[in-house]
Protein backbone atom coordinates (compact mmCIF):
# COMPACT_ATOMS: atom_id res chain seq x y z
CA UNK A 1 0.00 0.00 0.00
CA UNK A 2 2.97 2.30 -0.38
CA UNK A 3 2.09 5.46 -2.28
CA UNK A 4 3.59 8.85 -2.88
CA UNK A 5 2.40 10.07 0.53
CA UNK A 6 4.64 7.67 2.35
CA UNK A 7 7.46 8.43 -0.05
CA UNK A 8 7.28 12.14 0.48
CA UNK A 9 7.65 11.82 4.20
CA UNK A 10 11.10 10.41 3.92
CA UNK A 11 12.25 13.93 4.60
CA UNK A 12 13.50 14.53 8.11
CA UNK A 13 10.80 15.65 10.57
CA UNK A 14 11.73 18.33 13.07
CA UNK A 15 10.50 19.75 16.34
CA UNK A 16 7.53 22.11 16.30
CA UNK A 17 6.54 21.45 12.71
CA UNK A 18 3.87 23.89 11.51
CA UNK A 19 2.05 21.06 9.70
CA UNK A 20 1.67 19.13 12.96
CA UNK A 21 0.50 22.20 14.86
CA UNK A 22 -2.05 23.28 12.25
CA UNK A 23 -3.19 19.65 11.96
CA UNK A 24 -4.05 19.51 15.66
CA UNK A 25 -5.66 22.96 15.42
CA UNK A 26 -7.76 21.84 12.48
CA UNK A 27 -9.26 19.21 14.77
CA UNK A 28 -10.09 21.91 17.31
CA UNK A 29 -11.61 24.14 14.64
CA UNK A 30 -13.68 21.32 13.16
CA UNK A 31 -15.05 20.49 16.58
CA UNK A 32 -15.62 24.17 17.36
CA UNK A 33 -17.91 24.43 14.35
CA UNK A 34 -20.29 22.06 16.15
CA UNK A 35 -20.63 24.24 19.26
CA UNK A 36 -19.73 27.82 18.30
CA UNK A 37 -23.30 29.05 18.68
CA UNK A 38 -23.41 28.10 22.35
CA UNK A 39 -20.01 29.70 22.97
CA UNK A 40 -21.01 32.90 21.21
CA UNK A 41 -24.31 33.06 23.03
CA UNK A 42 -22.75 32.96 26.50
CA UNK A 43 -19.82 35.18 25.51
CA UNK A 44 -22.22 37.96 24.59
CA UNK A 45 -24.94 37.38 27.17
CA UNK A 46 -22.64 37.06 30.21
CA UNK A 47 -21.09 40.54 29.98
CA UNK A 48 -24.47 42.01 29.09
CA UNK A 49 -26.02 40.65 32.27
CA UNK A 50 -23.05 41.80 34.35
CA UNK A 51 -23.13 45.27 32.88
CA UNK A 52 -26.88 45.65 33.30
CA UNK A 53 -26.56 44.51 36.92
CA UNK A 54 -23.56 46.74 37.64
CA UNK A 55 -24.95 49.66 35.70
CA UNK A 56 -28.34 49.57 37.42
CA UNK A 57 -27.00 48.43 40.80
CA UNK A 58 -23.50 49.56 41.68
CA UNK A 59 -23.47 52.27 39.04
CA UNK A 60 -26.01 54.32 41.02
CA UNK A 61 -23.73 54.28 44.10
CA UNK A 62 -20.35 54.55 42.36
CA UNK A 63 -20.49 57.39 39.91
CA UNK A 64 -17.04 57.27 38.36
CA UNK A 65 -13.78 55.36 38.76
CA UNK A 66 -10.45 56.65 37.47
CA UNK A 67 -12.36 59.31 35.59
CA UNK A 68 -14.64 56.95 33.72
CA UNK A 69 -18.22 55.85 34.22
CA UNK A 70 -18.37 52.77 36.45
CA UNK A 71 -20.12 50.69 33.81
CA UNK A 72 -17.31 51.50 31.36
CA UNK A 73 -14.69 50.69 33.99
CA UNK A 74 -16.20 47.27 34.63
CA UNK A 75 -16.97 46.64 30.97
CA UNK A 76 -13.39 47.16 29.86
CA UNK A 77 -12.14 45.18 32.85
CA UNK A 78 -14.37 42.25 31.97
CA UNK A 79 -12.34 41.62 28.84
CA UNK A 80 -9.77 40.09 31.19
CA UNK A 81 -12.39 37.96 32.93
CA UNK A 82 -13.68 36.64 29.62
CA UNK A 83 -10.15 35.78 28.50
CA UNK A 84 -9.25 34.08 31.78
CA UNK A 85 -12.30 31.86 31.89
CA UNK A 86 -12.34 31.03 28.21
CA UNK A 87 -8.68 29.99 28.14
CA UNK A 88 -8.00 28.51 31.58
CA UNK A 89 -11.25 26.56 31.86
CA UNK A 90 -11.20 25.64 28.19
CA UNK A 91 -7.76 24.13 28.63
CA UNK A 92 -8.40 22.49 32.02
CA UNK A 93 -11.62 20.72 31.13
CA UNK A 94 -10.88 20.29 27.44
CA UNK A 95 -7.50 18.69 27.94
CA UNK A 96 -8.61 16.53 30.84
CA UNK A 97 -11.57 15.19 28.90
CA UNK A 98 -9.63 14.67 25.68
CA UNK A 99 -6.79 12.98 27.48
CA UNK A 100 -8.55 10.80 30.04
CA UNK A 101 -12.12 10.30 28.90
CA UNK A 102 -12.03 10.49 25.11
CA UNK A 103 -8.44 9.27 24.69
CA UNK A 104 -8.09 11.70 21.79
CA UNK A 105 -4.44 12.39 22.57
CA UNK A 106 -3.50 8.75 22.17
CA UNK A 107 -4.75 8.94 18.60
CA UNK A 108 -3.02 12.26 17.90
CA UNK A 109 0.31 11.11 19.32
CA UNK A 110 0.16 7.94 17.24
CA UNK A 111 0.41 10.29 14.23
CA UNK A 112 3.67 12.16 13.57
CA UNK A 113 2.90 14.70 16.31
CA UNK A 114 4.88 15.23 19.53
CA UNK A 115 3.59 16.38 22.90
CA UNK A 116 5.36 19.69 22.30
CA UNK A 117 3.41 20.24 19.08
CA UNK A 118 0.20 19.02 20.64
CA UNK A 119 0.42 21.45 23.56
CA UNK A 120 1.49 24.30 21.30
CA UNK A 121 -1.50 23.71 19.06
CA UNK A 122 -3.99 23.48 21.91
CA UNK A 123 -2.62 26.62 23.57
CA UNK A 124 -2.51 28.51 20.28
CA UNK A 125 -6.08 27.59 19.44
CA UNK A 126 -7.41 28.55 22.87
CA UNK A 127 -5.38 31.75 22.74
CA UNK A 128 -6.79 32.76 19.39
CA UNK A 129 -10.31 31.86 20.40
CA UNK A 130 -10.06 33.79 23.66
CA UNK A 131 -8.48 36.73 21.84
CA UNK A 132 -11.54 36.99 19.62
CA UNK A 133 -14.18 36.26 22.24
CA UNK A 134 -12.45 38.50 24.74
CA UNK A 135 -13.64 41.41 22.62
CA UNK A 136 -17.27 40.59 23.33
CA UNK A 137 -17.44 42.57 26.62
CA UNK A 138 -15.88 45.50 24.83
CA UNK A 139 -18.54 45.44 22.11
CA UNK A 140 -21.28 45.12 24.71
CA UNK A 141 -19.83 48.04 26.69
CA UNK A 142 -20.06 50.17 23.56
CA UNK A 143 -23.82 49.71 23.74
CA UNK A 144 -23.57 51.05 27.29
CA UNK A 145 -21.78 54.17 26.11
CA UNK A 146 -18.11 53.35 25.50
CA UNK A 147 -16.77 55.34 22.56
CA UNK A 148 -14.83 53.46 19.89
CA UNK A 149 -11.10 54.11 19.62
CA UNK A 150 -8.28 52.90 17.37
CA UNK A 151 -6.46 51.41 20.31
CA UNK A 152 -9.25 48.88 20.68
CA UNK A 153 -7.82 47.05 17.71
CA UNK A 154 -4.96 45.97 19.99
CA UNK A 155 -7.34 44.24 22.39
CA UNK A 156 -7.55 40.89 20.53
CA UNK A 157 -3.74 40.68 20.53
CA UNK A 158 -3.46 41.50 24.23
CA UNK A 159 -6.19 38.96 24.83
CA UNK A 160 -4.49 36.26 22.80
CA UNK A 161 -1.14 36.69 24.58
CA UNK A 162 -2.80 36.58 28.00
CA UNK A 163 -4.86 33.58 26.92
CA UNK A 164 -1.76 31.68 25.72
CA UNK A 165 -0.48 31.91 29.28
CA UNK A 166 -3.71 30.90 30.97
CA UNK A 167 -4.32 28.12 28.46
CA UNK A 168 -0.82 26.85 29.21
CA UNK A 169 -1.67 26.99 32.87
CA UNK A 170 -4.89 25.05 32.17
CA UNK A 171 -3.02 22.34 30.25
CA UNK A 172 -0.55 22.09 33.12
CA UNK A 173 -3.39 21.80 35.64
CA UNK A 174 -5.19 19.18 33.55
CA UNK A 175 -2.04 17.09 33.38
CA UNK A 176 -1.27 17.54 37.07
CA UNK A 177 -4.58 16.65 38.71
CA UNK A 178 -5.61 13.04 39.23
CA UNK A 179 -9.38 13.70 39.24
CA UNK A 180 -11.50 16.21 37.40
CA UNK A 181 -13.09 17.29 40.71
CA UNK A 182 -9.73 18.68 41.82
CA UNK A 183 -10.29 21.57 39.44
CA UNK A 184 -12.52 22.97 42.20
CA UNK A 185 -9.42 23.63 44.31
CA UNK A 186 -7.73 25.47 41.47
CA UNK A 187 -10.82 27.48 40.66
CA UNK A 188 -11.62 28.60 44.21
CA UNK A 189 -8.15 28.97 45.64
CA UNK A 190 -6.41 30.45 42.62
CA UNK A 191 -8.52 31.62 39.70
CA UNK A 192 -11.34 33.34 41.58
CA UNK A 193 -8.92 35.45 43.69
CA UNK A 194 -6.90 36.24 40.56
CA UNK A 195 -9.90 37.62 38.81
CA UNK A 196 -11.32 39.51 41.79
CA UNK A 197 -8.00 41.25 42.50
CA UNK A 198 -7.16 42.12 38.94
CA UNK A 199 -8.62 45.61 38.81
CA UNK A 200 -11.74 44.48 37.01
CA UNK A 201 -14.32 45.56 39.56
CA UNK A 202 -12.32 48.06 41.60
CA UNK A 203 -8.96 49.75 41.07
CA UNK A 204 -5.98 48.00 42.64
CA UNK A 205 -4.60 51.27 44.08
CA UNK A 206 -7.47 51.32 46.58
CA UNK A 207 -5.97 48.18 48.15
CA UNK A 208 -3.29 48.01 50.91
CA UNK A 209 0.22 48.31 49.55
CA UNK A 210 1.04 44.64 50.12
CA UNK A 211 -1.90 43.66 47.92
CA UNK A 212 -0.78 46.15 45.28
CA UNK A 213 2.67 44.60 45.17
CA UNK A 214 1.16 41.13 45.07
CA UNK A 215 -1.06 42.04 42.16
CA UNK A 216 2.06 42.52 40.04
CA UNK A 217 2.33 38.75 40.12
CA UNK A 218 -1.19 38.44 38.78
CA UNK A 219 -1.04 38.21 34.98
CA UNK A 220 -4.67 39.14 34.75
CA UNK A 221 -3.96 42.48 36.40
CA UNK A 222 -1.46 43.30 33.65
CA UNK A 223 -3.97 42.23 31.04
CA UNK A 224 -6.73 44.43 32.51
CA UNK A 225 -4.39 47.42 32.72
CA UNK A 226 -3.23 46.94 29.14
CA UNK A 227 -6.75 46.59 27.80
CA UNK A 228 -7.91 49.81 29.50
CA UNK A 229 -4.83 51.64 28.28
CA UNK A 230 -5.34 50.32 24.77
CA UNK A 231 -8.87 51.70 24.82
CA UNK A 232 -8.08 55.05 26.47
CA UNK A 233 -4.44 55.68 25.61
CA UNK A 234 -1.23 53.70 26.04
CA UNK A 235 1.44 54.65 28.61
CA UNK A 236 5.10 53.74 28.96
CA UNK A 237 4.33 51.33 31.83
CA UNK A 238 2.52 49.20 29.28
CA UNK A 239 5.88 47.90 28.08
CA UNK A 240 6.26 46.40 31.53
CA UNK A 241 2.74 44.93 31.41
CA UNK A 242 3.26 43.31 28.03
CA UNK A 243 6.65 41.95 29.10
CA UNK A 244 5.10 40.25 32.11
CA UNK A 245 2.42 38.70 29.91
CA UNK A 246 4.98 37.44 27.39
CA UNK A 247 7.12 35.87 30.13
CA UNK A 248 4.01 34.34 31.67
CA UNK A 249 2.90 32.90 28.32
CA UNK A 250 6.33 31.46 27.56
CA UNK A 251 6.77 29.98 31.03
CA UNK A 252 3.34 28.35 31.10
CA UNK A 253 3.81 26.97 27.60
CA UNK A 254 7.02 25.16 28.60
CA UNK A 255 5.55 24.04 31.92
CA UNK A 256 2.48 22.62 30.17
CA UNK A 257 4.62 20.65 27.71
CA UNK A 258 6.79 19.24 30.47
CA UNK A 259 3.86 18.16 32.65
CA UNK A 260 1.68 16.73 29.88
CA UNK A 261 4.59 14.76 28.47
CA UNK A 262 5.13 13.22 31.88
CA UNK A 263 1.46 12.29 31.95
CA UNK A 264 1.16 10.99 28.38
CA UNK A 265 4.38 9.08 27.86
CA UNK A 266 4.74 6.05 30.12
CA UNK B 1 17.08 -16.10 -1.20
CA UNK B 2 17.29 -12.67 0.36
CA UNK B 3 16.05 -12.36 3.93
CA UNK B 4 12.73 -10.49 4.11
CA UNK B 5 12.81 -6.88 5.28
CA UNK B 6 11.57 -6.47 8.82
CA UNK B 7 8.80 -3.94 9.42
CA UNK B 8 9.23 -4.37 13.16
CA UNK B 9 12.27 -5.64 15.02
CA UNK B 10 12.42 -5.87 18.81
CA UNK B 11 15.42 -7.22 20.69
CA UNK B 12 15.62 -7.74 24.44
CA UNK B 13 12.99 -5.14 25.23
CA UNK B 14 12.23 -4.54 28.89
CA UNK B 15 9.60 -2.33 30.46
CA UNK B 16 8.80 -1.98 34.14
CA UNK B 17 6.06 -0.01 35.83
CA UNK B 18 7.27 0.33 39.39
CA UNK B 19 7.33 -3.17 40.84
CA UNK B 20 5.62 -4.77 37.87
CA UNK B 21 7.60 -6.03 34.90
CA UNK B 22 5.26 -5.65 31.94
CA UNK B 23 7.69 -6.64 29.20
CA UNK B 24 10.61 -8.86 30.09
CA UNK B 25 13.19 -9.40 27.37
CA UNK B 26 10.90 -9.37 24.36
CA UNK B 27 12.17 -10.34 20.90
CA UNK B 28 9.74 -9.88 18.06
CA UNK B 29 10.03 -9.79 14.26
CA UNK B 30 7.34 -8.70 11.85
CA UNK B 31 8.48 -9.29 8.25
CA UNK B 32 7.10 -6.88 5.65
CA UNK B 33 3.98 -8.08 3.91
CA UNK B 34 2.90 -10.45 6.65
CA UNK B 35 0.28 -10.39 9.37
CA UNK B 36 1.67 -11.28 12.77
CA UNK B 37 -0.66 -12.02 15.65
CA UNK B 38 0.52 -11.18 19.13
CA UNK B 39 -1.50 -13.60 21.18
CA UNK B 40 -1.55 -13.63 24.94
CA UNK B 41 -3.79 -13.46 27.97
CA UNK B 42 -4.62 -10.12 29.59
CA UNK B 43 -1.56 -8.79 31.36
CA UNK B 44 0.92 -10.61 29.11
CA UNK B 45 2.39 -7.28 27.98
CA UNK B 46 0.70 -6.91 24.59
CA UNK B 47 -0.68 -3.42 25.12
CA UNK B 48 2.59 -2.16 26.56
CA UNK B 49 4.38 -3.57 23.53
CA UNK B 50 1.98 -1.79 21.18
CA UNK B 51 2.52 1.47 23.08
CA UNK B 52 6.28 1.16 22.86
CA UNK B 53 6.09 0.80 19.09
CA UNK B 54 4.61 4.31 18.80
CA UNK B 55 6.73 5.73 21.65
CA UNK B 56 3.73 6.24 23.92
CA UNK B 57 5.70 4.11 26.35
CA UNK B 58 9.48 4.14 26.64
CA UNK B 59 11.39 0.88 26.95
CA UNK B 60 13.80 0.64 29.89
CA UNK B 61 16.19 -1.51 27.87
CA UNK B 62 16.47 -3.18 24.48
CA UNK B 63 16.23 -2.15 20.83
CA UNK B 64 13.11 -1.23 18.92
CA UNK B 65 13.05 -0.60 15.18
CA UNK B 66 9.92 0.25 13.22
CA UNK B 67 10.19 0.40 9.42
CA UNK B 68 13.92 0.78 9.81
CA UNK B 69 13.66 3.74 12.20
CA UNK B 70 14.99 3.56 15.73
CA UNK B 71 12.33 4.06 18.37
CA UNK B 72 11.99 6.29 20.34
CA UNK B 73 14.72 8.46 18.68
CA UNK B 74 13.17 8.49 15.20
CA UNK B 75 9.69 7.47 16.21
CA UNK B 76 8.10 10.46 14.52
CA UNK B 77 9.42 9.31 11.15
CA UNK B 78 8.14 5.81 11.80
CA UNK B 79 4.74 7.04 12.96
CA UNK B 80 4.24 8.94 9.72
CA UNK B 81 4.31 5.60 7.91
CA UNK B 82 2.29 3.59 10.45
CA UNK B 83 -1.42 3.33 11.01
CA UNK B 84 -2.63 2.68 14.53
CA UNK B 85 -6.03 1.28 15.46
CA UNK B 86 -6.45 1.55 19.22
CA UNK B 87 -8.32 -0.82 21.42
CA UNK B 88 -10.59 1.93 22.75
CA UNK B 89 -12.72 3.94 20.38
CA UNK B 90 -11.37 7.49 20.43
CA UNK B 91 -13.18 8.97 17.46
CA UNK B 92 -14.55 12.50 17.71
CA UNK B 93 -18.20 11.67 18.25
CA UNK B 94 -19.62 15.07 17.36
CA UNK B 95 -17.94 15.02 13.97
CA UNK B 96 -19.01 13.10 10.90
CA UNK B 97 -17.15 10.10 9.58
CA UNK B 98 -15.67 12.26 6.83
CA UNK B 99 -14.56 14.98 9.24
CA UNK B 100 -12.84 12.45 11.47
CA UNK B 101 -10.91 11.11 8.51
CA UNK B 102 -10.09 14.57 7.17
CA UNK B 103 -8.51 15.63 10.46
CA UNK B 104 -6.29 12.56 10.51
CA UNK B 105 -5.40 12.88 6.85
CA UNK B 106 -3.92 16.23 7.85
CA UNK B 107 -2.23 14.91 10.96
CA UNK B 108 -0.63 12.19 8.85
CA UNK B 109 0.61 14.83 6.41
CA UNK B 110 -1.38 13.79 3.36
CA UNK B 111 -0.77 16.73 0.96
CA UNK B 112 -3.76 19.09 0.72
CA UNK B 113 -4.47 18.22 -2.90
CA UNK B 114 -4.66 14.50 -2.14
CA UNK B 115 -6.68 14.69 1.07
CA UNK B 116 -10.12 14.43 -0.45
CA UNK B 117 -9.16 11.32 -2.41
CA UNK B 118 -7.48 9.82 0.66
CA UNK B 119 -10.64 10.31 2.73
CA UNK B 120 -12.84 8.87 -0.02
CA UNK B 121 -10.52 5.90 -0.32
CA UNK B 122 -10.63 5.22 3.41
CA UNK B 123 -14.44 5.49 3.43
CA UNK B 124 -14.55 2.95 0.65
CA UNK B 125 -12.25 0.49 2.42
CA UNK B 126 -14.45 0.69 5.50
CA UNK B 127 -17.63 0.46 3.43
CA UNK B 128 -18.89 3.74 4.88
CA UNK B 129 -19.36 5.79 1.73
CA UNK B 130 -23.08 6.13 2.36
CA UNK B 131 -22.56 7.16 5.97
CA UNK B 132 -19.77 9.63 5.22
CA UNK B 133 -21.75 12.61 6.48
CA UNK B 134 -23.29 10.93 9.49
CA UNK B 135 -22.11 12.02 12.90
CA UNK B 136 -20.11 9.33 14.68
CA UNK B 137 -22.51 9.13 17.62
CA UNK B 138 -25.24 8.14 15.16
CA UNK B 139 -23.23 5.22 13.75
CA UNK B 140 -23.63 1.62 14.94
CA UNK B 141 -20.88 -0.06 16.96
CA UNK B 142 -19.66 -1.99 13.94
CA UNK B 143 -19.54 1.10 11.75
CA UNK B 144 -17.60 2.99 14.40
CA UNK B 145 -15.08 0.20 14.60
CA UNK B 146 -14.71 0.17 10.81
CA UNK B 147 -14.25 3.93 10.86
CA UNK B 148 -11.55 3.54 13.49
CA UNK B 149 -9.72 1.17 11.16
CA UNK B 150 -10.28 3.49 8.21
CA UNK B 151 -8.76 6.34 10.23
CA UNK B 152 -5.64 4.25 10.66
CA UNK B 153 -5.49 3.70 6.90
CA UNK B 154 -6.25 7.18 5.58
CA UNK B 155 -2.60 7.90 4.73
CA UNK B 156 -2.02 4.45 3.21
CA UNK B 157 0.49 3.31 5.83
CA UNK B 158 3.10 0.65 5.22
CA UNK B 159 2.43 -0.90 8.60
CA UNK B 160 -0.82 -1.25 10.50
CA UNK B 161 -0.88 -1.77 14.26
CA UNK B 162 -4.14 -3.27 15.44
CA UNK B 163 -4.62 -3.42 19.19
CA UNK B 164 -7.33 -5.95 20.08
CA UNK B 165 -9.38 -5.02 17.01
CA UNK B 166 -12.57 -6.87 17.95
CA UNK B 167 -12.56 -6.85 21.73
CA UNK B 168 -16.04 -6.61 23.18
CA UNK B 169 -17.91 -6.78 19.87
CA UNK B 170 -20.86 -8.89 18.72
CA UNK B 171 -20.02 -12.00 16.69
CA UNK B 172 -21.59 -10.43 13.58
CA UNK B 173 -19.46 -7.32 13.89
CA UNK B 174 -16.41 -9.43 14.53
CA UNK B 175 -16.96 -11.40 11.31
CA UNK B 176 -17.34 -8.15 9.41
CA UNK B 177 -14.06 -6.81 10.78
CA UNK B 178 -12.24 -10.03 10.10
CA UNK B 179 -13.30 -9.77 6.47
CA UNK B 180 -11.96 -6.22 6.37
CA UNK B 181 -8.63 -7.12 7.99
CA UNK B 182 -8.29 -10.17 5.78
CA UNK B 183 -8.77 -7.99 2.70
CA UNK B 184 -5.99 -5.65 3.87
CA UNK B 185 -3.71 -8.61 4.49
CA UNK B 186 -4.40 -9.98 1.04
CA UNK B 187 -3.46 -6.62 -0.46
CA UNK B 188 -0.09 -6.92 1.24
CA UNK B 189 -0.38 -4.49 4.14
CA UNK B 190 1.98 -5.45 6.95
CA UNK B 191 -0.04 -5.95 10.10
CA UNK B 192 0.82 -6.49 13.73
CA UNK B 193 -2.31 -7.42 15.62
CA UNK B 194 -2.53 -7.99 19.34
CA UNK B 195 -5.39 -10.15 20.48
CA UNK B 196 -6.45 -12.50 23.18
CA UNK B 197 -8.97 -14.20 20.91
CA UNK B 198 -7.44 -17.39 19.67
CA UNK B 199 -9.79 -17.73 16.75
CA UNK B 200 -8.89 -14.25 15.58
CA UNK B 201 -5.18 -15.05 15.52
CA UNK B 202 -5.81 -18.41 13.87
CA UNK B 203 -7.87 -16.91 11.06
CA UNK B 204 -5.97 -13.74 10.32
CA UNK B 205 -2.33 -14.20 11.23
CA UNK B 206 0.35 -15.70 9.01
CA UNK B 207 2.45 -16.26 12.08
CA UNK B 208 1.56 -16.06 15.73
CA UNK B 209 3.77 -15.06 18.62
CA UNK B 210 2.40 -16.27 21.92
CA UNK B 211 3.20 -13.93 24.79
CA UNK B 212 3.20 -14.74 28.47
CA UNK B 213 4.65 -12.73 31.33
CA UNK B 214 6.19 -10.14 29.06
CA UNK B 215 8.00 -12.36 26.60
CA UNK B 216 7.34 -14.50 23.56
CA UNK B 217 7.11 -18.15 24.57
CA UNK B 218 6.40 -19.62 21.14
CA UNK B 219 6.17 -18.42 17.57
CA UNK B 220 5.26 -19.89 14.22
CA UNK B 221 2.40 -20.55 11.86
CA UNK B 222 -0.75 -21.47 13.76
CA UNK B 223 -0.83 -24.99 12.31
CA UNK B 224 2.86 -25.57 13.07
CA UNK B 225 2.44 -24.36 16.64
CA UNK B 226 -0.44 -26.75 17.12
CA UNK B 227 1.52 -29.70 15.74
CA UNK B 228 4.65 -28.86 17.69
CA UNK B 229 3.08 -28.17 21.06
CA UNK B 230 -0.26 -29.96 21.10
CA UNK B 231 0.12 -32.81 18.60
CA UNK B 232 -2.62 -33.92 16.24
CA UNK B 233 -5.50 -34.99 18.36
CA UNK B 234 -6.93 -33.97 21.70
CA UNK B 235 -9.11 -36.23 23.78
CA UNK B 236 -11.69 -34.53 25.94
CA UNK B 237 -12.96 -36.57 28.86
CA UNK B 238 -16.13 -35.46 30.60
CA UNK B 239 -17.33 -36.50 34.02
CA UNK B 240 -17.90 -35.40 37.60
CA UNK B 241 -15.09 -33.36 39.15
CA UNK B 242 -13.71 -36.24 41.22
CA UNK B 243 -13.47 -38.43 38.12
CA UNK B 244 -11.73 -35.63 36.22
CA UNK B 245 -9.04 -35.38 38.91
CA UNK B 246 -8.47 -39.12 38.55
CA UNK B 247 -8.32 -38.97 34.75
CA UNK B 248 -5.87 -36.14 34.92
CA UNK B 249 -3.55 -37.92 37.34
CA UNK B 250 -3.59 -41.11 35.29
CA UNK B 251 -2.91 -39.31 32.03
CA UNK B 252 -0.08 -37.27 33.54
CA UNK B 253 1.42 -40.41 35.03
CA UNK B 254 1.36 -41.93 31.54
CA UNK B 255 3.35 -38.92 30.28
CA UNK B 256 0.58 -36.98 28.53
CA UNK B 257 0.21 -33.27 28.70
CA UNK B 258 -3.15 -32.37 30.11
CA UNK B 259 -5.20 -29.25 30.53
CA UNK B 260 -8.49 -28.39 32.10
CA UNK B 261 -11.14 -27.03 29.72
CA UNK B 262 -13.68 -25.96 32.27
CA UNK B 263 -16.03 -28.93 32.12
CA UNK B 264 -13.60 -31.53 30.84
CA UNK B 265 -10.04 -32.72 30.98
CA UNK B 266 -8.23 -32.45 27.66
CA UNK B 267 -5.48 -34.94 27.00
CA UNK B 268 -3.09 -33.64 24.34
CA UNK B 269 -1.31 -35.77 21.81
CA UNK B 270 -4.03 -38.40 22.12
CA UNK B 271 -3.16 -39.85 18.71
CA UNK B 272 -0.25 -41.68 20.30
CA UNK B 273 -2.12 -43.71 22.86
CA UNK B 274 -4.79 -45.85 21.29
CA UNK B 275 -6.49 -48.11 23.78
CA UNK B 276 -4.74 -46.96 26.93
CA UNK B 277 -6.76 -43.77 27.26
CA UNK B 278 -10.20 -43.38 28.86
CA UNK B 279 -13.41 -42.91 26.87
CA UNK B 280 -13.93 -39.42 25.56
CA UNK B 281 -14.48 -37.18 22.59
CA UNK B 282 -11.61 -36.93 20.15
CA UNK B 283 -11.07 -33.68 18.29
CA UNK B 284 -8.32 -32.01 16.32
CA UNK B 285 -5.74 -30.25 18.48
CA UNK B 286 -6.26 -26.48 18.45
CA UNK B 287 -4.33 -23.29 18.96
CA UNK B 288 -6.28 -22.88 22.17
CA UNK B 289 -4.61 -26.04 23.49
CA UNK B 290 -1.23 -24.51 22.74
CA UNK B 291 -2.23 -21.18 24.22
CA UNK B 292 -3.37 -22.61 27.54
CA UNK B 293 -0.46 -25.01 27.67
CA UNK B 294 2.07 -22.22 27.23
CA UNK B 295 0.45 -19.35 29.07
CA UNK B 296 -0.95 -21.31 32.00
CA UNK B 297 -4.40 -22.33 33.14
CA UNK B 298 -4.68 -19.75 35.86
CA UNK B 299 -5.85 -16.28 34.98
CA UNK B 300 -4.08 -13.55 36.89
Amino acid sequence: MTTTTAGRLRRRLHRLEPAAITGVMSRDVTNFMTYWKATTFSSVLDPTIYLVAFGLGLGTIVAAVEGMEYVVFVGTGMVGTAILFSSAFGAMYGVFIKHRFQRTYDAILAAPVDTEELVTAEVAWLGLRAGVYGCAPLLVTMIFGLDPSWGMLLVPFIGAITAFGFAGFGVFAAAAVSKIDHFNYIQSALLTPLFLVSGTFFPIDELPQAAQIASNFNPLYHCVELVRHAVFGLESIDLFHISVLLVFAFGMWRLAIWRLEKRLIE
Amino acid sequence: MEAPQLAIRLRGVHKRFGEITAVDGLDLDVPEGTCVGLLGPNGAGKSTTMKMLTALAMADAGEIEVLGFKVPEDSKQARALCGVVPQLDNLDVELTARQNLAVFARLYRVPAAERRAAVDGALEIANLVERADTRVDKLSGGMRRRLLIARGLVHRPRLLLLDEPTVGLDPQVRQELWALIDALRTEGTTILMSTHYIEEAERLADTVSIMANGRVVARGRPAELVREHAGVETLEVYGPPARLVEVREEAEAAGYRVRQTGTAVAILGAEAGNGRLPEGVRRAASLEDVFVLLTGEEVE
